[in-house]
Order: C-alpha cells, then sequence, then structure tokens
C-alpha cells in the first residue's frame, strides 16, 4: 500500500466537507455500527451504506479496492479464528464490522487533502498548548509519519536489491542493520531538510 | 544583492578539519562552489543557511550571525539538497509548496495564490494534485525549488541540484537558476552549469585555493584534479 499519495481529487459533496467533520462522522458511524451489527445480515445495510459513500464521493471501484485489499488478509485471518472459535455468524459479524469501519476511515483519506487533515489535527490538538503541547509539532510528528511508511519501504527495496545484486542468500541481520541505519540517514535527511525550510523553527 | 561573510571560519568534527581558514565575502548574482568529494564545499553551504555552525569564526548574512539568528538567516536563505526525495513532505505537488507557508502567518486565500503563482513559474501548474513521488527526478527537482522559492527568499543555496538528474532535467534546472531574480549559491560537480556565473570559489582539503571569474577558476580547477 503506498500511503503517500492517497487524496483522490474530486468535487463530491464529501470532498468539500470539512477535515474535522468527516473525522468526527466516521468516528460516531463508525461506533454506531459496530454497537448495532449483531446479526450476520447486519453487515449488509453498513457495507451499502459505505458503498453509498463511496458513490456519493465519486471514487472509482479500483482506488476504493487499492485502499482495502492490505486488510484483507487479516481479515481471512480474523474470520477462519473466529469460525473456529465462535462459529460463522460471529466471523461474518466482527469481520464485516471491520470492514465497514476500514472502508469509511480509508474514505475520509482518500476525499481531504493530507494539509485539511493537519490543519484539523492542529486545530483539535489546540488546548493542549496549555499543558505546553505545540500543536503545530503534534501535526508535523503525524505528517512525518505517514512519509516515513514509503521512504522506509524504498529503503527496504534498496537494501534487498543491493543484497540480491551480490548473489547473497536471505539473511535477517544483513536486511535489518542496513536498513536500520539507512532509516537513520533518511531521517537525518529530512530533518535537516526540514530545518533548512524553516519548518522547526 | 545579499553580503554573505565568512570570517576566519574553522568546521571540525572531532579531530578532522573539514574546513579551516575560510575568509571570504560573497555578494555577487551567482556564485559556485566546486571542488572534489569532502573537500568541504557542502559544509560551506550548510553554513550559509546555517544548517551548520562553524567551530570557529563565524557566517554572517547580512550581518546576521548564523549561529545566534538561525531562523531569520533562514527565513533569508532557501536551501535546495541533491536528493530532492528528501525534502519533499507533503503528498501532492501543491502541498507540498503550501507547506513552506505553513508558519508565514498568511490567510489561506494568499497563500493559495502563492501557490499557485511558484508552480506556474516553474512548469508545474498542471502538477498541482499531482501526487509528488510520482513526479520525473526533474520535476521533483523544481517542487523542491519551489517549496523554497515560495517563501521568496534573498538567497538560494544549492548543494549539487543536478547530480540525480539526467542530461535533459539538468538543461531545465540550469534554465531556472538562470532566470532566478534571487542570489544563487551552487555547489556541484556539473562545471557547465557554472559558465555564465559571475565568480567561482575552488575547495580543496578545506581550504579556498581559487577565488575568480569562471573560466580562470574552472581551468585551475581542472588542473588541480588533473
Amino acid at each position: 500500500m503506498n500511503t503517500f499519495g492517497l487524496y483522490h481529487p474530486g468535487s463530491s459533496v464529501l470532498h468539500r466537507a470539512p477535515a474535522g467533520a468527516k473525522l468526527l462522522a466516521v468516528a460516531v458511524v463508525v461506533l454506531v455500527l459496530t454497537l448495532w451489527i449483531r446479526q450476520p445480515w447486519q453487515v449488509l445495510p453498513a457495507l451499502g451504506l459505505a458503498v453509498l459513500a463511496y458513490l456519493v464521493a465519486r471514487i472509482p471501484p479500483r482506488a476504493a479496492v487499492v485502499q482495502l485489499r492490505p486488510v484483507m488478509w487479516m481479515l481471512v485471518i480474523i474470520a477462519a479464528f473466529q469460525t473456529l472459535l465462535a462459529g460463522w455468524e460471529r466471523a461474518v459479524v466482527i469481520c464485516g464490522s471491520l470492514l465497514v469501519a476500514v472502508a469509511l476511515a480509508a474514505l475520509v483519506t482518500l476525499t481531504t487533502r493530507t494539509t485539511d487533515m493537519l490543519d484539523a489535527i492542529v486545530r483539535a490538538a489546540g488546548p493542549l498548548r496549555r499543558v505546553g503541547v505545540d500543536p503545530d509539532r503534534v501535526g508535523l510528528v503525524l505528517v512525518m509519519t505517514v512519509r516515513a511508511i514509503p521512504l522506509l519501504g524504498t529503503v527496504v527495496t534498496r537494501v534487498t536489491e543491493a543484497r540480491k545484486a551480490r548473489g547473497l542468500g536471505f539473511s535477517l541481520r544483513a536486511l535489518v542493520v542496513p536498513v536500520v541505519i539507512g532509516a537513520l540517514r533518511t531521517a537525518e535527511a529530512m530533518g535537516e531538510a526540514l530545518a533548512a525550510r524553516g519548518v522547526d523553527d | 544583492m545579499s553580503e554573505i561573510r565568512f570570517r576566519q571560519v574553522r568546521h571540525a568534527y572531532g579531530d578532522r578539519a573539514v574546513l579551516d581558514g575560510i575568509d571570504v565575502t560573497l555578494t555577487e548574482r551567482r556564485i559556485g562552489i566546486v571542488g572534489a568529494n569532502g573537500s568541504g564545499k557542502s559544509t560551506m553551504a550548510r553554513m550559509i543557511n546555517g544548517l551548520l555552525v562553524p567551530s570557529s569564526g563565524s557566517v554572517t548574512v547580512d550581518g546576521l550571525d548564523t549561529a545566534r539568528k538561525g531562523r531569520e538567516v533562514r527565513r533569508r536563505v532557501g536551501f535546495v539538497f541533491t536528493d530532492p526525495e528528501h525534502q519533499i513532505v507533503m503528498p501532492t505537488v501543491a502541498e507540498d509548496v503550501a507547506f513552506s507557508l505553513r508558519r508565514s502567518g498568511l490567510g489561506k486565500e494568499e497563500r493559495e495564490e502563492r501557490v499557485r503563482r511558484v508552480l506556474a513559474d516553474f512548469g508545474l501548474d498542471g502538477h498541482h494534485d499531482h501526487p509528488s513521488h510520482l513526479l520525473s527526478g526533474g520535476q521533483k527537482q523544481l517542487l523542491a525549488l519551489a517549496a523554497i522559492m515560495v517563501t521568496d527568499p534573498a538567497v538560494l543555496v544549492a548543494d549539487e541540484p543536478t547530480t540525480l538528474l539526467d542530461l535533459r532535467n539538468t538543461k531545465l534546472i540550469a534554465r531556472t537558476f538562470a532566470a532566478l531574480p534571487q542570489q544563487v549559491i551552487a555547489v556541484t560537480h556539473n562545471l557547465d552549469l557554472l559558465a555564465d556565473f559571475d565568480r567561482v570559489l575552488v575547495v580543496d582539503a578545506g581550504r579556498i585555493v581559487a577565488d575568480d571569474e569562471p573560466a580562470p577558476a574552472l581551468a585551475f580547477y581542472r588542473d588541480l584534479i588533473g
């Protein structure tokens, strides 16, 4: 999953809605659905709601699938365990609720610019200023966390390719050590770039 | 143009001095710094923006000491790195440029207007919502440059800005630099980039060994590296 650049440009009502309102709405809807879904059939209207929201946002099915694919294997494992331990009905309820929750959360990401999300988080963290927390820094940390994921992926790919190019087999130590060093170097370079942009002043 | 002054600058990592006895004043519009790997040229460039402060001596930009007035210096001096990937923070082109203005105090509309203008200036106006990481190497370097120039610095320092680029993108960056109204200080191995500059410094083993117009300075550098 590429978490860098998930925003899907558009002009739908969901795209135009304030980021804070969308985050709050998704939290409330997910909570309500989780409490409400108790029978397998109840998953269907919940999924229908999620599909309707995607249609309203005019998100292409492919973009939606890209969002949900990474969690599918986890849902399969959970479903298998739940079926064995609590029966298929429980498995449908648990996995259905999770799928709807992830789909709705992903919809917020797809329809919200990172900048708007950042502004909403900074506003929400505003009261923390009273206890000495800088809201801008909270937002920056979250943005950098999101940015770090693909960068770390790049480091892992580079190390793996270097190992293959030298004809070496898999070794956990040969992977972890250069990845950690590469990650630290990348972090240092990014920190320097942020300082150069005056972000940390 | 700004006045950048190095006064008896020495910088060391442990016992190893990477710069020593640097005493120079830079006021020209286009200044190039060349030198072999490890010669100290990038250290010198980082000092102009206050990313590094000297172990001894001082660096000032328009009288502002980089060690004491780092924030003010960084507002005047923009810095472009070799690898734009490290400089790009936000997922889309416009957002990354706008990120530079977060603490500018400007209103949202003015920020958006400035972003639109600078993207147009750097030929990225068709990429407003384009994912930053999907740009070509040259476009990424242009984005990194746009993200700096949107803050309207008086000086732009570029540390090997064309090292990772192919010939076409190198030419694109060279043309972009030539069109900038700002003072530009470029650290580079690409000697062609400096042909039209006003002044070139040659750095070797932590010292400035030549300081002249491009033609004689670059001839000296070619002789130096054999």
